[in-house]
This record gives C-alpha cells, structure tokens and sequence, in this order.
C-alpha cells in the first residue's frame, strides 16, 4: 500500500489490485474516520477527502486494517435484462461461445459494484470469474439508458444515455440512477448485482 | 412571492450554491459555485444563510429584472453598472444589467432569502458535467426568491480585492502521478508561462503551452481525483479540475493547485498568463 499526496485536502491510497480495494474501502466505510467528507474507490485506489488536515487522515489510513473477503457481504439486487444488444454475437465470438453460453454465464455470475465513475451512478462491476472483454474499435456516439454492457473486467448499465465505448448485450427497465428517488443510485460501491434472463421469467 | 425574472443570461448564467460534495461514491461530482470565497460573501451580504442558492454570472450579461423590492450582493469579477461587495436596495420594476468585467470570469449575485429552485440530491447548483440541477438560466425565465435567511450583517462594504488581471501566479504541490513524468518535465510545469485556453469551462481551466514530457506511457486505471487536480492528457497541456470536474478521470495528475488558490483559477480569463509555482 502507498498513499499519495493529492492536495491540501485529499489523499490517494493505491494498493495492489481490486480484492484489496474492496477490502479496504469496506473498512473504511465502516468507521469513517472524523472529518471525511468522501471516500472514492477505483481500480487500484481509494481517494479520500478530508474537510480536515491530510497529515491526521494520512495517519489514520495508514492504520485501517482491510477487511478481506468482502466481496460477497453486501445486499443484492436483481436486474432483470432483455438479451438482445447489437454486441452480444459478437462477444460470444471473441470468447468462443454462442450467445445463450453468453447469456447464461452473465446471469449466473455473482456481480459486485466495485466502484462507481463516469456518470452518475455508473457502476463497474466485478465477476468472480475472469472477464476480458476489449472495448469497441470506436466507441457510439449514443448509448441508450439501461444499456447493459461489458467492457475489460467489469460489466455495468448506462444510467442514461451517452456515448460510450462498452460492447452492448442486453437493456434493463430498471432505473438505474433517478435523482428524484432516495438513494438517486442503485448501485453503490460493495452492493452485489444479479442479472436474471427477462425473457426466460 | 419575491421573484426576478432573467431578461439577458449572458454567455452563461447558473444557480450555484455550496454543491454536492459528499456523493463522489456513487459517480455524482460536487460541483457548486466555482469561486467559493466570492460565492459566500454575496450571501453573507444579503444575511442569507450558508448555502443559500446565488447566481454565478460568466463574464457578465445577466440582466434581471425585480419583479418585487428585493435586497442584493454582487461579487466576484467586477461587472461595471452594479454595486459591488455590498448590499444593495433593488426597487420592485428595476432592472439590473451586469456588464462585462474588468477582470476576473465569474461574478455571484445573491438575493436576500436565497435563490429558491427544488434542490437535486441535496443541491440547487446547475452541474454542467454530469446534467444535475436547474438548466442553465434563460431569457424570459422567472426565478423564485426564497425567504430564509438571517439579520443583516450590518456591513455598507466588504474590503476585497477584485480578481487578479494579467500574469497570474498560483501555487501547486506535485501530485500523485509526479512520477510519471521527468524532471525535465516538472520543471517545465513550475517554470513556463500558460495562456488560458477558451476551451476552459466550469469542469477545468485548460492551459496552452509546452507539452511535458512523460516518464511513462501506458494507461493509467481510472482513480480518484479532486478540486485543482492538475492532469495531463495525451496533449500534454494541464487541465486544472474546477467544480465540475468527474469524480474519477483516467490521465496522471502530475499536480494539485493549493486550495487557497483555488478560487483564483476559477476567476481565469482566456488569453490571460498563468504561471504555477512552488513557493
């Protein structure tokens, strides 16, 4: 772990892949230190914001002891999605399957919200299993809302339509970020996410 | 109901209050007003509450109308034809015309009882970036007053300097991917005069200059970042985080402004020199 200096109120800790992340961005969130205003997990760091000193949250960061094993804890929610994005065909061929293996790996993988970024509500998640997915030679200038996508080792679902890079394989009613509600986002950093077949009930 | 109703905007005219902060987790950016020091004193004025819904006007324009007797402070950029750091009388049918500033981009009106729009997870600031909060004001558009607020300051004048013009000096400290560029190109960073691009917006103050070199290519995974993070993109030119910036971003930082200067890059005009220093 090394913490990086980010400004007179942030710090970034880096660690060395997401299961660490998680670890610590759980403890952390369990017993926010005093003054913190935002806690902000990413691929390989966590930034924190401090309405504080950065020298005391340097010192409590590096006191966190990581809470491991935390990918499964967190509450779920089902995301119902209908199988017809214009990519699933071809990610079934990049991994050298057919679209229902596809269909039947995304909906049996055991998905967590591993940090959220891009736009509101945006949430990349993680499989227990290994996904690699490239992304599009040339990103869509429109993705639409509920787009359920994957791209690298997440696989995630646009809050609102935007261009973006992602392969499509499937669209969800669910609204995944809706300000008027409370909580705006339904997915947040640690929550567990299943997608069920629409089509299959 | 005290209300006023928006007759020019100007290049660009938004409700800004203290913003967000607190949601970076789930993908949604601070935001608030860009200049937070000229931002609360306009409030402070006017005995409005922290956090009260102001104005923020880019390089003047706004021209209102009272549609009832309301009391105001105007901040920030210097406009000429208002009263400025000071409270002020505005008479039921008057009309207040900002005009361009003298220096600085942004100046804040604020409005006794605090600009009134539903707030948006916790906020009344328009977020370019992300599309939260209340568009952008327009023409024709009618805007509530609200009526919170505290006793007046007893203040005639507040003693502030107006926004600097000319060469700019703003202090950093090197940031957390410092190392992904060399010394050559640090030294670059703290020794070159920039010009402020006109691709600058309330996301980044955009510089234009001598590309710096890197140490490492390679991509860098998305990670968090904040208020006066310096990043380089692939240009090699600094992009300078104001308030809308996302909440994660995928170039090195190779620098953060410190945060007493931070409202000073938020009052940078295009075409004007920035220097950033050490000291």
């Amino acid at each position: 772990m090394r913490i990086l200096p980010s400004g007179d109120r942030a710090l970034l800790v880096e660690l060395d892949d997401l299961d660490q992340v998680l670890a610590y961005y759980t403890a952390l969130t369990t017993d926010p230190p005093t003054d913190v205003v935002d806690i902000v997990p990413a691929a390989r760091t966590i930034m924190v914001t401090t309405a504080g000193s950065v020298d005391a949250l340097s010192r409590i960061l590096r006191s966190v002891t990581p809470t491991p094993g935390t990918r499964s804890t967190g509450d779920l929610v089902e995301i119902p999605v209908t199988y017809d994005g214009e990519d699933l065909q071809d990610v079934a061929e990049l991994l050298g399957c057919t679209a229902s293996e596809l269909i039947h790996r995304h909906v049996t993988e055991d998905w967590t919200v591993a940090f959220c970024g891009f736009a509101p509500g945006f949430g990349y998640l993680t499989g227990s299993s290994s996904w690699d997915i490239p992304r599009r030679q040339s990103p869509r200038t429109k993705v639409p809302t509920g787009a359920v996508a994957l791209a690298g080792e997440f696989s995630g679902v646009y809050p609102r339509e935007s261009p973006g890079g992602w392969q499509l394989i499937g669209r969800t009613d669910v609204k995944i970020f809706d300000q008027e509600r409370d909580p705006a986002a339904l997915f947040h950093p640690g929550r567990r996410v299943r997608f069920v077949d629409a089509d299959r009930g | 109901m005290s209300s006023v109703t928006i007759l020019e905007s100007g290049p660009l005219a938004t409700i800004q209050d203290r913003g967000r902060a607190g949601q970076a987790a789930l993908g949604i950016p601070a935001s608030g007003a860009c200049d937070r020091t000229s931002y609360a004193l306009s409030n402070r004025l006017v005995g409005n509450r922290l956090g009260a819904g102001a104005i923020e006007v880019t390089v003047g324009g706004l021209v209102l109308h009272a549609d009832t007797d309301l009391v105001i402070a105007i901040t920030g950029a210097p406009c000429p034809g208002v009263p400025l750091n000071a409270p002020a009388q505005l008479k039921a049918g008057s009309v207040l015309r900002l005009g361009p500033p003298r220096t600085g981009l942004r100046t804040y009106v604020a409005i006794r009882g605090g600009i009134d729009v539903p707030p948006v997870l916790g906020s009344r600031s328009t977020d370019l970036l992300s599309g939260l909060g209340p568009a952008p004001l327009t023409a024709g558009q009618t805007v509530c007053v609200g009526r919170s607020y505290e006793p007046m300051p007893g203040v005639d004048l507040a003693p502030v300097a107006d926004p600097l013009g000319g060469e700019v000096f703003v202090r950093v400290t090197p940031g957390p991917r410092r190392d992904w560029f060399t010394d050559a190109g640090w030294q670059s960073l703290i020794t070159q005069t920039y010009q402020v691009s006109s691709n600058s917006n309330r996301v980044g103050v955009r510089l234009d200059g001598t590309p710096l070199d890197r140490a490492r290519t390679g991509e860098l995974a998305s990670e968090g970042m904040a208020h006066g993070a310096i990043q380089i993109p692939p240009s090699g030119t600094p992009v300078i985080f104001l308030a809308d910036h996302p909440v994660t971003g995928g170039y090195p930082v190779i620098a953060y402004v410190r945060e007493a200067d931070l409202d000073t890059c938020a009052q940078l005009r295009p075409g004007q020199s920035l220097r950033l220093t050490t000291g």
